[in-house]
């Protein structure tokens, strides 16, 4: 025993749990049962008092303490001391509050969860930051206004930037426009682009390296460390940064796809860019003759809102449109401009925009849907438009037609490249059968990701951000808008989402903060969002791996690369902390200092399982930390109830389940075991994107695992439910409770 | 700390979605924050909110990790029933005067909930905009932080009652706490004061405040709600019946040059989320959206595009003009243009449901030249010294995820001031 961790042990009373309790039997398990010398309870361990007693505890040497209080999240910061484990038994919400006073079923629980507790502290370790040299400078690659900003805002922050910009210049698209729709009060007037001035400011930054005329042809390492290779004309430089934004920008979408728009048909249909263009140039005239356009019809969504084309928005032609309107008058004083929408889209203060062109009696809008252009009359041409708001059916006679066409973004999908070359690298490789079709099947399916490489990533999974939809990369979308799939990788503006200027402007800074951030918690070896301050790694005993690649393939962050052999490489930077490449691991070679196959196993196995004849039934449950532990938290606060059989244990995330704790509790004689992590799917919820659609594909392992044990099915049950539904899953335990009920005791208990 | 880790310290003003971004942002970047907010609780306007749009997923999802985040974090000081009443000086150097509001129940509190067993008064709870009661002493929520009982001043029978004081076996309870200010110094101050619904009263002829079964957007977000006052059910507000015809109103006061001139951004698709849990829970009602014009932009399309999937929910070109009740059965008439069904329309409908707009909220700081706004009440980007910045809705109506964006960016410009 005298080499054992140094482990004290409290029993808070206060807040019914001594009411509820027999509280001298919860402190036999830590003394007689597990042989802890310090076991102190107290009416009210969150007071000074309670506090002082512990901190003292800490100070004589207790390397780590458990506390059988309330939850963990409540009495954080009351609850934290330097340099000690703590482990938090949650007696409150997940015992007294929502489980029948003075009984011995509820004993039981808070006796079981003492003792996970307990065997939790003893097997954990503090973890040590993993520290490394750290090269704190932002590359930022690309020069538009978004990539302009994020070069800006990083070095006013005193942050040393790199630039990288394809083309010779910088600025982007705001070298092509006229003016910007209005960005401050009264919200009328087109304003200057400042294009100029900004390009300046970058270009003169003590703080900004500018590469103009230069693509990236590699990028391999991880946040801090990242050794980038650009190509500038015939050489190449390189040189290491710490953090990436992605601000590539958009591109128009092909207006020669709009041939029944006529464009291509006539060359007085342009496209909003073009018109641009145009507007820059004194009198508007016709491309066919060079004659002033005295009419002029802009055809909003053209290609965009189309299930055929673009079927999302690009948010910003709408106010494009109404800013050229105005652009037309004011350089052709006699010209109609008419407007053809099909919802006219000026959020916020843009809505005075809008009025403001409305007040303009010689521009004419109007919802309805355009069914055709066709050329009339040698120069001109006619749109039919349908469902408008004065007649069922108009035509409209213009001498140049303005098609308002959308954003598509500058990105690459990484994923899909790294697919289509994995399915050639078959196809080449002499695959026959089945998996050849599939891999000639994927080949045409993907062809176009030919050649899109941007950032050219040597990452495993590929060498650019992975997509989430029509190519916009991915991002969580709500909450976390810069949680994405590589560390240390933001994406930003028309590239993320299509955007007006100043959203680009926002994003831009936004998305710098996120890479500095990311720098200064690396150069501390702490997880960055959501695990924050999180300063474990996952170690790898490498001398067992059997170059499965589960974990490489599994890693929801592109952690790991591999060697020729398949062996993991692991890239701590690149962690998230998530746990999913334990949960993966076949031979049980990846840990986490706190977080491990045997920590875990021996909290399982804490638990006393009664025998058969007691019938007494124990049921497990693996719950993720994030939304079903908080929704069972939430259920004992509103004193609601459920069987008092079933023993929780807080996961990372559902997908860091490794299926060796399963067998452990069957083994344990657990009755039935209930997995609960979050929404998989389109609209997943899951913090680290795949945990929950992981365990379904696990499950079949699982299901296997049953059926050699000749075990029931129904034993195992996954269910995923959000933070808010905790009568749901007041029901789901329940219900469980009752099915394994009905299935009977597990054969191996006991044994 | 190597390099140009960031030391500085920031006031955030607003505890909502936005302030709270700023907060954990700039603070895992290395500063010190001072947050204030009003209310007793964080969260503001999402705390209140049942789902987002487009994954119909709950708000307290992102807030669980953003306040995991924040508690975890030893640099940020938070202060609820506060309000900043002044600030002098320049950028890197203000000094902030702050009010705190007397809560009666201090940092002892366990939210053991002993005291609201005792307690003799109610009050109408403005978290659920009124739909139900709550003790004199409460928890505004059950996943609220802090965790932490709050006495409401107004109804609190105070000394001559004190039953709470009693029932406390943690000495939480001070009755006679009195309001007190502090002075703080910080290099930076964000704006992030939010928004208010529009007072939907205010508005002719749409009969809110007069008939009961004529709600707000707000409101529906409590109905909806499973911790709301219906438990989530949503039923009609004068006599709990069930709903099988609904009206959503859209620019119930926005875009009008005699209420809000501005448009809210976020309605449409909230309305377009709001018809979805009327769904959820009545597979045959028949649903109306009337509308000046559907702004979904970017991806949030695909949302407006599955919506009109749905043969019961009727979307309608056109403005309403009039609700009146019919006092027999307390269904409403909605009398609405129809452009396209030709000249107008008059629905009888068992609830209507007011797409009111976002107002920003009233910044009563005391600052050096004062804050610039524009017409509509929100406060400009550009304010008159760089170290006042401005997050989330109090500068333009947003949804959620525009608001955590801006804020992220915020942060940084905040943490220049503080170099």
């Amino acid at each position: 025993m005298g080499e054992e961790k140094r482990i004290a042990t409290y029993i808070c009373r206060g807040c019914d749990i001594d009411k509820s309790l027999d509280i001298e039997a919860l402190r036999n398990v830590a003394t007689n049962d597990s042989g802890i010398e310090i076991c102190r309870d107290h009416p009210w361990l969150c007071g000074p008092e309670g506090i002082e007693t512990i901190k003292k505890d800490v100070n004589e040497g207790a390397e780590a303490v458990v506390i059988a209080a309330c939850s963990p999240r409540a009495m954080t910061a009351a609850f934290t001391f330097d340099k000690c484990f703590t482990e938090r038994v949650n007696l409150r919400e997940h015992v007294v509050w929502c489980h029948e006073p003075n009984n011995e079923d509820t004993q039981m629980l808070a006796e079981d969860y003492f003792r996970i507790g307990i065997a939790r502290a003893r097997k954990a370790k503090r973890p040590e930051p993993h520290l490394e040299e750290v090269n704190k400078t932002i590359l930022v690659v690309g020069g538009g206004i978004t990539g302009m900003t994020a070069a800006l805002e990083a070095a006013r922050a005193g942050y040393q930037v790199t630039l990288v910009e394809k083309e010779e210049h910088l600025g982007g698209w705001l070298t092509k426009f006229t003016s910007l729709f209005p960005k401050r009060p009264p919200y009328r007037d087109p304003q200057p682009t400042q294009c100029q001035e900004m390009v300046a400011e970058v270009e003169g930054h003590e703080r900004i390296h500018v590469i103009k005329g230069a693509a990236i042809e590699k990028i391999s390492g991880q946040p801090g460390q990242f050794d980038v290779s650009v190509k500038v004309g015939s050489k190449t430089v390189t040189f290491r940064i710490g953090a990436i934004i992605q601000a590539t920008g958009w591109k128009p979408y092909d207006a020669t796809k709009l041939s029944h728009l006529c464009y291509g048909r006539s060359p007085n249909v342009i496209t909003n860019v073009q018109m641009e263009e145009l507007a820059g140039n004194g009198t508007i005239t016709r491309p066919s003759d060079g004659q002033p356009a005295k009419s002029v019809a802009f055809i909003q969504c053209a290609g965009s809102r189309d299930a055929e084309h673009l079927p999302y928005c690009s948010a910003v032609c709408c106010r494009t449109s109404l800013k050229q309107a105005i652009h037309i008058r004011e350089r052709n004083p006699d010209a109609q401009v008419y407007i053809l929408y099909k919802d006219i889209r000026s959020p916020g203060q843009y809505e005075d925009f809008y009025r403001r062109v409305q007040e303009n009696t010689d521009i004419f809008l109007t919802k309805g849907d355009v069914i055709g252009v066709e050329p009339i009359d040698g120069d001109r041409l006619r749109v039919d438009v349908e469902n408008t708001l004065i007649e069922p059916h108009i035509q409209v006679d213009a001498d140049l037609v303005v098609l308002a066409t959308g954003m598509v973004p500058v990105a690459a999908d990484g994923e899909a490249i790294r697919a289509l070359k994995s399915a050639r690298e078959l196809i080449a490789q002499g695959e026959e059968g089945a998996k050849l079709d599939a891999a000639k099947e994927t080949v045409v399916k993907l062809a176009h990701h030919e050649g899109t490489e941007i950032l050219n990533l040597d990452y495993r999974q590929g060498p650019d951000l992975p997509a989430l939809k029509y190519d916009f990369p991915d991002s969580h979308f709500i909450c976390f808008p810069y949680e994405t799939r590589r560390t240390g990788i933001y994406a930003a503006g028309c590239m993320r989402a299509p955007n007006d200027t100043d959203a680009c402007r926002e994003d831009a800074a936004g998305a710098a903060m996120k890479a500095i951030q990311c720098v200064e918690l690396s150069s501390q070896g702490a997880a960055v969002h959501p695990r924050w301050e999180d300063r474990s790694i996952p170690d790898f005993f490498m001398q067992r791996c059997t170059q499965c690649k589960r974990c490489t393939m599994e890693c929801p962050f592109g952690t790991l690369n591999e060697d020729a052999e398949g062996t993991p490489q692991p890239n701590p930077f690149r962690c998230r902390r998530c746990g999913i490449c334990l949960g993966s691991c076949p031979e049980r070679i990846v840990n986490f200092a706190d977080y491990s196959i045997e920590i875990l196993s021996s909290m399982i196995k804490a638990v006393e399982v009664p025998d058969e004849d007691e019938e007494k039934p124990r049921l497990l449950g693996l719950i993720c930390e994030n939304d079903a532990y908080p929704a069972l938290d939430t259920i004992g606060i509103k004193r609601l109830r459920y069987s008092p059989y079933i023993r929780f244990i807080p996961v990372r995330c559902l997908g860091s389940v490794n299926v060796v704790w399963i067998s452990d509790a069957l083994s344990r004689g657990y009755d039935g075991i209930l997995l609960i992590g979050c929404k998989s799917g389109d609209d997943y919820q899951c913090h680290f994107i795949r945990g929950s659609e992981l365990m379904g594909t696990r499950g079949e392992n699982i299901q296997e695992k049953l059926e050699q044990l000749v075990l029931e099915s129904e034993r195992i049950r996954v269910e995923e439910i959000s933070i808010s539904e905790y009568g749901r899953l007041q029901q789901i335990i329940d219900e469980f409770a009752e099915q394994i009920d009905e299935v009977g005791p597990n054969p191996f208990k006991g044994l | 700390m190597s390099g140009n880790g960031k030391q500085g310290k920031i006031l955030v003003i607003g505890g909502g979605i936005s302030g709270i971004t700023v907060a954990i942002e700039a603070a895992e970047a290395g500063c010190s924050i001072v947050l204030v907010e009003k209310n007793a609780y964080l969260g503001g306007r999402v705390a209140q909110s049942n789902k987002y749009f487009p994954k119909l997923c709950p708000p307290m999802c992102g807030l669980e990790i953003s306040l995991r985040r924040l508690r975890a974090n030893g640099r940020i000081q938070c202060h609820t029933l506060a309000e900043v009443e002044k600030i002098v000086g320049e950028p890197g150097n203000y000094r902030a005067t702050i009010k705190h509001y007397p809560r009666h129940v201090n940092e002892n509190c366990t939210a053991c909930g002993a005291c609201v067993d005792v307690c003799p008064v109610e009050r109408s709870n403005v978290f659920n905009y009124g739909l139900d009661k709550t003790k004199a002493i409460y928890l505004p929520f059950e996943a609220v932080y802090p965790q932490r009982f709050v006495i409401d001043g107004g109804v609190c029978e105070g000394t001559s009652c004190s039953k709470c004081v009693e029932a406390c076996q943690y000495n939480a309870v001070d009755l006679e706490e009195k309001p007190r200010t502090e002075e703080v110094e910080v290099g930076a101050v964000v704006f992030a004061t939010g928004w208010q619904p529009y007072d939907a009263a205010q508005i002719e002829n749409l009969g809110f405040g007069q008939y009961s079964n004529v709600i707000t957007n707000s409101i529906m977000e409590r109905l909806a709600a499973a911790n709301g006052p219906t438990e989530g059910r949503i039923t009609r507000p004068s006599d709990g019946k069930e709903i099988d015809s609904v009206a959503f109103v859209q620019c119930a006061g926005s875009r009008d040059e005699n209420y809000l001139k501005h448009c809210s951004g976020v309605c449409c698709l909230a309305s377009l989320k709001q018809a979805t849990y009327i769904r959820e829970q009545y597979p045959e009602t028949q649903i109306f959206i009337f509308y000046i014009d559907v702004r979904a932009p970017g991806r949030l399309e695909d949302f407006y595009a599955a919506r009109q999937e749905d043969e019961k929910l009727s979307i309608v070109k056109g403005k309403v003009a009039k609700i009146e009740e019919d006092p027999a059965t307390q269904d409403l008439v909605v009398e609405a243009e129809d452009v396209f069904g030709g000249g107008r329309v008059s629905q009888r409908v068992n609830l209507v449901v007011l797409a009111t707009g976002i107002v920003p909220s009233e910044v009563g700081v005391d600052v050096p030249n004062g804050l610039i706004r524009d017409e509509h009440g929100f406060l400009v980007a550009e304010q008159n010294q760089p170290g006042l910045l401005v997050a989330g809705c109090a500068k333009r109506p947003v949804d959620v995820s525009a608001c955590m964006r801006d804020a992220t960016g915020t942060a940084l410009k905040a943490l220049q001031n503080c170099v």
